[in-house]
């Protein structure tokens, strides 16, 4: 972690009563929503460790919810979260599980978008309202949502990541990180790049024609 | 690492404020005029005085039943003129109290440095700014003090529970709000260190110990008794008494202590409080 700043020590402004089971609850939540790309409208939510045991108390489903409709960690909306998504016709069903050797504060979100999207999603609350991406669909991936991000899902050969770094460098954008993950050598392979300028849909568009590209999909930096 | 011995050496040199090096040292590091982080601050100070007035008004109960109506209590006592340590200190534990209440029960605050230890810092500014003339712009720049310690407490050891227990996030908030009564009420750069250290010497070996892992028992009213503290503190040192530690010693300890303690004292809910006959039965109900 870099040097701390005034506002890490009088900030953020949130609605309570935890930075990692509130806030970070709706970071994770508003995370899930930007992947899935479309307005969730059906869902599973799968608590682990910390947030299975303690999230009631701290109104981290609350703040889930709150977050797949799209709200921030200081809406003083939170409380009403869920009665909201039932005046929307959006329904959200919670179930607590062991999702292995991940952080205490770590969730799974199994969303179904308006326009018929389906993704999986885990992510982890790491502490002050913070918050990590650790799995997209079985893929591993570590999205902070700090930086604007590309995710692409293709096929595991030679040159195709040299297309996508080539149609950024032609547009400008600069990579600030890049991680790359296959199933097993040939197969499908998924890409994670964070950069460092935003990514319009003209150049999605140009992604997306690219060949032995499956899928590719911007998730905007959280606030 | 950073030292708040540095900060007052250059504070008395230059004849500023603590808060005045801070703000420079922050508008070098991140780039910002001191208007925009004047903005930022001013955007905080508006959260801590709306969560005091919402806490004071009302009567709510946290989502766990554990938590609510105190902050009323203890205000409606001063009001009546029964207050046993005086209408500031009695003023102070209220609106920490209520600030507390507010998150628990799910309102807005300014995590000051966590949200487990909000009510400390907008209690003790907002205890000052009644008994004293103040401006909002001194209160912007006390704010800056505050959370420059707060930077050093995070350097040299955290303001985490989890990893320092509960000296690191209410000690440190009252060391902060301490060292901002101090200049606030017109003392010396140097009195703001002993402030702080006097301070958070009081808080030391404090445990992380959640009833059923919750933000609520004992959590709420540590937040007052750390006011009184940051109070006391600031007291003695505006009146000249010296801290025989400094302060960039004892957060040094703070984080040696923290080390030294058990994980199950540090917001695991596996010691202290939470596993009394009592805290054990509440965890029970409430799961």
């Amino acid at each position: 972690m870099g040097k701390s700043n005034v506002f890490d020590l009088l900030g953020p402004i949130m609605v309570g009563p935890s930075s990692s089971h509130t806030a970070g609850a709706v970071r994770l939540g508003a995370m899930a929503k930007k992947i899935l790309g479309e307005e969730p409208i059906e869902g599973t939510i799968t608590l682990h460790g910390s947030f299975a045991k303690t999230g009631k108390g701290h109104g981290t489903n609350l703040a889930l919810v709150a977050g797949l409709l799209g709200m921030s960690p200081d809406d003083e909306r939170i409380p009403e979260a869920p009665k909201m998504a039932k005046e929307r016709g959006l329904n959200f069903n919670f179930e607590t599980s062991d999702l292995g050797d991940v952080h205490p504060n770590s969730v799974k979100f199994n969303l179904l978008g308006v326009n018929g999207g389906r993704v999986q999603v885990v992510g982890s609350s790491i502490g002050g309202g913070s918050i990590v991406i650790r799995e997209i669909n079985d893929f591993q991936v570590e999205i902070k949502g700090d930086y604007p991000t590309l995710v692409v899902l293709h096929q595991d050969l030679p040159g195709v990541v040299a297309q996508v770094t080539l149609l950024l460098s032609t547009a400008q954008i600069n990579i600030a990180r890049m991680l790359v993950s296959r199933e097993k050598r040939g197969a499908q392979a998924l890409m994670v790049l964070e950069t460092d300028q935003r990514i319009d849909n003209a150049v999605l568009g140009l992604m997306r024609k690219l060949p032995r590209i499956d899928q590719a999909l911007v998730i905007e930096s959280l606030e | 690492m950073r030292a708040y011995e540095d900060w007052v050496i250059k504070a008395e040199t230059k004849g500023l404020k603590i808060s005045e090096v801070i703000l420079q040292n922050q508008m070098e590091e991140l780039e910002q005029s001191e208007q925009a982080l004047f903005q930022r601050m001013n955007k905080n100070l508006n959260v801590m005085r709306k969560s005091v007035e919402v806490g004071l008004s009302g009567e709510r109960r946290s989502l766990s039943g554990l938590v609510g109506g105190d902050a009323a209590k203890v205000e409606s006592h001063r009001k009546k003129g029964e207050s046993l340590i005086g209408e500031q200190m009695s003023g102070a534990i209220a609106k920490a109290l209520a600030v507390v209440e507010v998150n628990a029960c799910m309102g807005k605050i300014v995590a000051a440095p966590t949200a487990g230890s909000c009510g400390v810092l907008p209690a003790v500014l907002l205890t000052v700014e009644e008994s004293l003339q103040v401006s909002e712009q001194e209160i912007l720049l006390a704010l800056f003090t505050a959370a420059g310690l707060g930077m050093i407490f995070a350097d040299r050891a955290s303001v985490s529970g989890a990893e320092g227990g509960c000296q690191a996030e209410i000690g440190s908030a009252a060391a902060m709000a301490a060292a901002a009564a101090v200049e606030l009420a017109g003392g010396s750069p140097r009195q703001t260190a002993d402030a702080a250290a006097i301070a958070m010497k009081s808080m030391l070996g404090l445990v992380c110990d959640p009833v059923a892992g919750l933000v609520e028992v004992p959590c709420v009213k540590r937040n007052a008794i750390g006011a009184t503290i940051a109070l006391s503190a600031a007291e003695m040192a505006l009146s000249g008494v010296k801290s025989a530690i400094p302060i960039d010693e004892v957060i040094d300890t703070m984080a040696q202590i923290g080390k030294q303690m058990s994980c199950a004292l540090k917001e695991t809910a596996q010691g202290g409080l939470a596993v009394t006959p009592t805290g054990r039965r509440i965890q029970a109900d409430f799961l």
